[in-house]
């Protein structure tokens, strides 16, 4: 990063430099060719400027793909995690059998013997995305693999984020914001650790709408322009089609127009753009089948509903006040309309909570509020570790630098208050918020960290750059003229107090960009060893320094998928399920997919059975084959003697026969010789 | 178990019935000697068995028959037959293979197979000659007991007749069966039969009549590799660039006996030849030397575990299936690798040929079903290939990257396929130079038009409504900045003008030429009067331009401050030149133009200040 807003500066002040030099040298030599010179180099500062962003905006976008690639130059190319696996096994579907035999699929390999409804029950934005990418690269000719295009898919959109990224920046602060911008979040490792090469996940496609929205929307306000509202509507349309995440949008938006109302900052601008977009976004999001008419009917949408009605009755108001003449009048009035809006908002939703036709908000909602929801309510969210309140550690992990460059960023922000900057405010405030309740919200704030924190850089490397660039200036002009004695008194006045100023400033920017380049080396550091490892293949290294591999997953998958009968049920715990399905080919009984708790449950009380018991369970269930993974002897610690106590938990939330002290032994938790006896009897 | 002892022995009886009734029909040759070896090391059986044919009858006798029952010929993958010419036994036959051929004989007996040898010349009367014979057999080996447990070991069964199954009288024979060097369970124990540690032999008997068989059993030990491809399809994709590309997609399966029970990792881990003698862990491929970018992959994944070693003759890559096969289970995966095209292919008489070996280059592994598909460049005609033996040939294509029309495909079809088969075979097809250079060009191209595209949108006016107050704005926001940019322009020329003017002052001080300088005085001044000339109407547009409001002012005073530098130069000029026509001395004439200098150094600055300010528009 730093040495990429260097020669933006470095261009500046050397076109500076250079032309009393280049006039000097015209008076010397020949005149024609010189003033061919001259002209050209005055006409090209800007057209150099503008190479220089657009080189470096490249190189930033090929950055950003390339450094996600650790994980296929340190493993291969293959799906990560959990998750991937079942968008991978849903996209060969959609690429195999077309779009409307995926939009009705019914999944009779998982939830044995539920099933499930794919096409009802996922978000197909991921999908169709990476199965377009791949139809239009078969239709160029370009005979790709779709597992390549999986895995490719988060590092290409990694790279867009950082154009958006640019472009947002240049909304809100400035061009030079925008490029610093695009460059820290295409390394920021909030950011990277889930948009490396195989992590074929929603977010590394919803990052990029979610932020696409925000830009289009804070564009809209700024010009009032409904094109880009309808922009907007279309990119929250998108994000609503890749993630779960899109209700942050529809109560950002809201919260923010509501800040400007009561900041007054109503504007006809802010009327068209938000109008445009929630009512073309509601009506767009309502093509997604596992969305439905929840914007009309769920609790968590309520704001932005409520938000329209007010900007309405706003408008109203503001109309009758300009035909009103007398303002006492308008008074009464505004007091009468708004009684009666509130009032009929608040039985509205009321009646319409109490019927049940609006929903009340889920666990998941409360939990993003109150981060100890989960753990007393929910054992199913406790139980995943990205779902931990974040420790300061994975902040610092994250961010880096940017934990100090964002309050900075703020102060920058509310020195220059404009209704872009509002925006970015809240968006930071917001999502740091969230991303402190759970882990995984860290993404989320990523790029509004990244977006605040490039305000503070550019804005501090510029100021300092000024000073720097003045004082080298007022040197050039006075030594150009080597027969001159005199100089302006103007001058010397303010170089009595530049030394000081100056070097002072030489050191800040030397210490920016030692900061900077600290946090590319860390980011770099971080992409490498931590965030690329796939999860389902372990590395380590052995006793001599060798690499030793541990591919066991795929060892068990690959069994199951060559050596059982192919309509073989098998039930392991539910991490494992969209591995097994997506790589054993299998039916599993529960998977990643925690959409029935019951059945989740019934899965953990056999486990944590007898095991007569225990094969009563599996018997109903048509189990034919357990999977579990003991990682006793390789050290491997997440195995399912790890998970076990969840399962416990988990089972013992629906079925009160188990009950977790069982499990314990004065309170702790063993698995040697001196473990409980229900322990060391159950199926585990 | 039982039902296959049964059918063997029905079918034993059978036989003798049949040879006890039939009368010998083509007996006027005779075996005078057979020697058969059977090795039973591997999973596939080979027999070997060196004939002397003797003709007793009058006519000469241009073929022989070899017959085999069916139950074995059904296993037969590879017969070859060739005269022993030499006394010697190491030394090659000469005159290489003779043509072999299924025949349905007259009066033969059913439910055996015939086989019919031509002689190279037909063999007179009282002639006699030397044949090798080499059987190889697959899936012969029955595993009894059929299910074993992971610490068991696998025993097979193999049967066959202790004489020489032949339509001929046979004088002398004699059998001998190598086993692999483990436990033989047992063995049918015959007159004459001797245990030489991992070998049995049989014989010799003397003077058999025509198809006599005498079956023989043996239940042995034997732990080698069952690996049988259910189906293997080797793709050999040919670039013109230098690569010949292999990739083969393998379906495995352990043939041996079925494995029951539970299998327990750690067992197999702490004693891998105890607990689990009767599965096989590794396999190794002999690749062709300098075979580079060597993969090996399933369909979930890189296979970690595999290794490459090899020099300049050979590569070696051993590889293991992600889990230990024991019987019964079966694994997929694929291999690749990429091939030096010089090695491979040549140019003969105008056309290409592909030269390039047919079967696996596993060991000892049978191939149940083997498709060698070859894949030609786009644009090959005239394709033909030709194989040592009989397979099923057909044609495709594929279409892979960059492809219009697609790719010819051979393909060829074969099963039941031994490492016997593995010789070279031979691709011809046509194809010029000049194809190769069309996926290039295409992509050329195709850039090419992107990039059109990219200018032609950016120089297009594509809004729709050309009447619309925004779009007017626009055109007049374009024209108001084509305006500013020529007006800098021209107050650039301006400024180099003075620098003229500047230089020229200096000369005078160097050379004292008073005249040249008045000439160049002259000069600038039209030009600068031409250059006021031209700024006019841009700055009566820049004034009435309502876009332009907030510039105006700014291009004013640039402008004001412009004509000020000017005259300030043009004074010091003229007081520099009077100066100099009075003689006055430096001393004086720096005092004189001190206070002008400081003012043009000041408007100097201010100029260009102004107009990086108006360019930064």
């Amino acid at each position: 990063m730093a040495g990429k807003s260097e020669p933006l500066n470095g261009v500046k002040s050397g076109s500076n430099q250079s032309s009393p030099a280049a006039m000097q040298a015209s008076a010397l030599q020949a005149d024609l060719s010189n003033i061919f010179s001259l002209k050209s180099f005055k006409l090209k500062t800007k057209q150099q400027e503008l190479l220089i962003r657009v080189s470096i905006l490249m190189l930033v976008y090929v950055l950003a793909f390339i450094t996600r690639l650790f994980s296929v130059l340190r493993y291969e190319s293959m799906i990560h995690e959990f998750d991937p696996y079942f968008n991978y096994r849903t996209t060969v579907f959609l690429t195999e059998k077309g779009f409307y035999e995926f939009w009705n699929w019914f999944d009779s390999e998982s939830w044995y013997p539920l099933g499930r409804i794919i096409g009802g029950t996922l978000y197909p934005g991921l999908m169709v995305t990476a199965a377009l990418i791949y139809w239009v690269l078969r239709f160029l000719r370009f005979a790709v693999h779709i597992r390549e295009v999986c895995v490719l898919t988060a590092p290409f959109f990694a790279s867009n984020t950082t154009l958006v990224a640019y472009f947002f920046g240049k909304e809100i602060w400035d061009s030079g914001a925008g490029l610093v911008a695009a460059a820290l979040i295409a390394i920021c490792p909030g950011y990277i650790s889930r948009s490396v090469a195989g992590s074929y996940d929603n977010e590394g496609v919803a990052i990029f709408a979610l932020l696409l929205t925000f830009y289009l929307f804070v564009k809209a306000v700024n010009t009032g322009s409904l094109a880009w509202s309808l922009a907007s509507a279309f990119g929250y349309f998108y994000m609503v089609s890749a993630w779960g995440g899109y209700v942050f949008i529809i109560n950002l938006i809201p919260l923010y127009v509501l800040v400007l109302l009561i900041t007054g900052r109503y504007s006809m601008r802010l009327y068209v753009a938000y109008n445009c977009m929630y009512i073309l976004g509601m009506l767009l999001a309502m093509q997604i089948r596992f969305v439905g008419f929840q914007h009309v009917q769920s609790g968590e949408h309520m704001a932005a509903m409520g938000v329209f009605f007010l900007i309405q009755v706003f408008y109203f108001l503001d109309w009758v006040r300009h035909s009103l003449a007398d303002a006492k009048l308008f008074q009464a009035f505004l007091r009468i309309t708004v009684t009666t809006a509130v009032s009929v908002g608040v039985i509205a939703l009321g009646v319409g909570t109490a019927s049940g036709y609006i929903s009340p908000w889920t666990g998941r909602f409360y939990s993003l509020l109150d981060p100890t929801y989960a753990k007393d309510h929910i054992p199913i969210i406790a139980s995943v570790s990205e779902h931990q309140p974040t420790a300061w550690s994975s902040f610092m992990f994250d961010y880096h630098v940017l934990l100090f460059f964002f309050p900075a960023g703020l102060y920058f922000c509310f020195k220059r208050l404009s209704d872009a900057t509002i925006f970015i405010v809240m968006y930071g405030l917001t999502s740091m918020y969230f991303a402190g309740v759970m882990v995984r919200l860290i993404l989320v704030a990523t790029p509004a960290v990244c977006l605040i924190s490039a305000i503070a850089v550019s804005a501090t490397v510029k100021n300092l750059a000024q000073l720097v660039r003045a004082k080298s200036k007022a040197v050039h002009s006075g030594s150009s003229k080597g027969t001159s004695t005199v100089k302006g008194s103007s001058k010397g006045l303010v170089d009595h107090s530049q030394p000081f100023q100056r070097n002072g400033a030489i050191v800040l920017l030397l210490g920016a960009f030692y900061l900077l380049s600290r946090y590319a080396t860390h980011c770099t550091w971080v992409t490498s060893e931590a965030y690329s490892s796939p999860s389902i293949v372990l590395a380590a290294r052995g006793a001599h320094g060798n690499r030793v591999i541990f591919d066991d997953y795929r060892e068990a998958y690959f069994w199951l998928r060559q050596n059982t009968p192919p309509d073989a049920k098998v039930m392991s715990w539910w991490d494992y399920g969209y591995q097994i399905t997506a790589m054993g080919n299998r039916t599993v009984i529960v998977d990643n997919n925690t959409w029935n708790n019951t059945h989740i449950a019934t899965v953990g009380r056999a486990m944590s059975s007898y095991e007569d018991e225990a094969y009563e369970i599996m018997r109903s269930l048509d189990v034919d084959y357990v999977l579990v993974v003991f990682g006793g002897v390789t050290g491997y610690s997440s195995d399912d003697i790890n998970k076990f106590l969840w399962m416990v938990r988990i089972g013992g939330g629906v079925f009160p026969v188990i009950k977790e002290p069982d499990y314990l032994v004065n309170g702790e938790y063993r698995v040697d010789k001196g473990a409980a006896p229900k322990m060391l009897n159950c199926l585990m | 178990m039982a039902k296959t002892m049964t059918r063997g022995t029905r079918f034993v009886l059978f036989l003798l019935a049949v040879a006890t009734f039939s009368a010998p029909v083509l007996s006027d040759l005779i075996l005078a000697k057979v020697e058969r070896r059977i090795d039973l090391t591997s999973q596939i059986v080979r027999i070997t068995t060196t004939l002397k044919v003797e003709n007793t009858g009058s006519d000469p006798v241009s073929e022989v028959l070899l017959t085999f029952p069916d139950n074995q010929a059904n296993h037969l993958a590879y017969l070859t037959v060739t005269v022993n010419g030499g006394k010697g036994k190491g030394k090659a036959s000469s005159g290489g293979n003779l043509p072999v051929g299924v025949v349905h004989p007259e009066g033969m007996p059913p439910s055996l197979t015939t086989y019919s040898v031509s002689l190279p010349k037909g063999l007179g009367k009282g002639d006699s000659l030397l044949l090798d014979v080499l059987a190889v057999f697959t899936h012969s080996l029955r595993p009894i007991p059929e299910k074993i447990t992971q610490s068991d070991i696998q025993l097979v069964l193999f049967q066959e007749s202790a004489h020489y199954l032949s339509p001929y009288d046979v004088k002398v024979q004699s059998l001998s069966v190598k086993l692999p060097d483990a436990r033989i369970e047992s063995y049918t124990k015959l007159e004459n039969t001797k245990l030489h540690g991992s070998e049995i032999k049989y014989g010799p008997y003397e003077n058999l009549s025509p198809f006599s068989y005498l079956p023989i059993v043996i239940h042995f030990e034997s732990n080698h590799p069952f690996a049988v491809a259910k189906e293997l399809i080797r793709e050999v994709e040919i670039s013109h660039w230098g690569n010949v590309q292999v990739t083969e997609h393998y379906s495995l399966v352990h043939a041996g006996a079925q494995s029951k029970g539970e299998f327990s990792r750690l067992d197999y881990q702490a004693r891998p030849y105890v607990r689990g003698a009767s599965a096989f862990r590794r396999l190794v491929a002999r690749l062709p030397p300098r075979a580079h970018s060597v993969y090996y992959r399933d369909e979930i994944g890189n296979i970690s575990t595999s290794s490459l070693w090899g020099d300049s003759k050979k590569m070696e890559l051993e590889i293991e299936p992600r889990y230990p096969m024991f019987g019964g289970w079966k694994t997929t995966f694929t291999i690749g690798y990429g091939l030096p095209l010089e090695d491979f292919l040549f140019a003969v008489d105008g056309k290409r040929v592909l030269n390039i070996t047919f079967g696996t280059p596993m060991k000892e592994l049978v191939i149940d079903n083997l498709f060698v598909k070859v894949v030609l460049p786009e644009g090959s005609s005239g394709i033909s290939a030709s194989v040592p033996f009989p397979v099923k040939q057909r044609q495709e294509t594929k279409i892979s990257h960059l492809d219009v029309v697609g790719r010819p495909v051979v393909v060829l079809e074969k099963s039941n396929v031994v490492p016997e088969h593995n010789v070279h075979f031979q691709v011809y097809y046509k194809f010029s130079c000049l194809s190769m250079l069309r996926k290039p060009l295409m992509l050329i191209a195709g850039f090419f038009f992107l990039f059109v595209t990219c200018v032609v949108y950016m120089h297009v006016d594509l809004s729709i409504s050309k009447s619309s107050p925004t779009y007017l704005a626009k055109l007049q926001w374009e024209e108001v900045q084509t305006n500013i940019q020529q007006l800098c322009n021209i107050i650039n020329r301006c400024l180099t003008t003075n620098d003229k003017l500047e230089a020229s002052l200096r000369d005078l001080s160097r050379t004292g030429d008073v005249q040249a300088c008045k000439t160049t005085r002259k000069s600038v001044d039209n030009l600068l009067k031409e250059l006021s000339k031209e700024l006019k109407p841009l700055l009566t547009f820049l004034q009435s331009a309502p876009q332009a409001a907030h510039i105006a002012p700014k291009v004013e005073e640039l402008i004001a401050k412009e004509r000020e530098l000017q005259e300030r130069l043009m004074a010091k000029h003229s007081t520099v030149v009077d100066c100099y026509e009075k003689k006055l001395g430096g001393r004086e004439i720096e005092n004189r133009i001190s206070s002008h200098q400081q003012k043009i150094t000041a408007l100097r600055q201010e100029v260009d200040d102004l107009l990086e300010f108006i360019d930064e528009i």
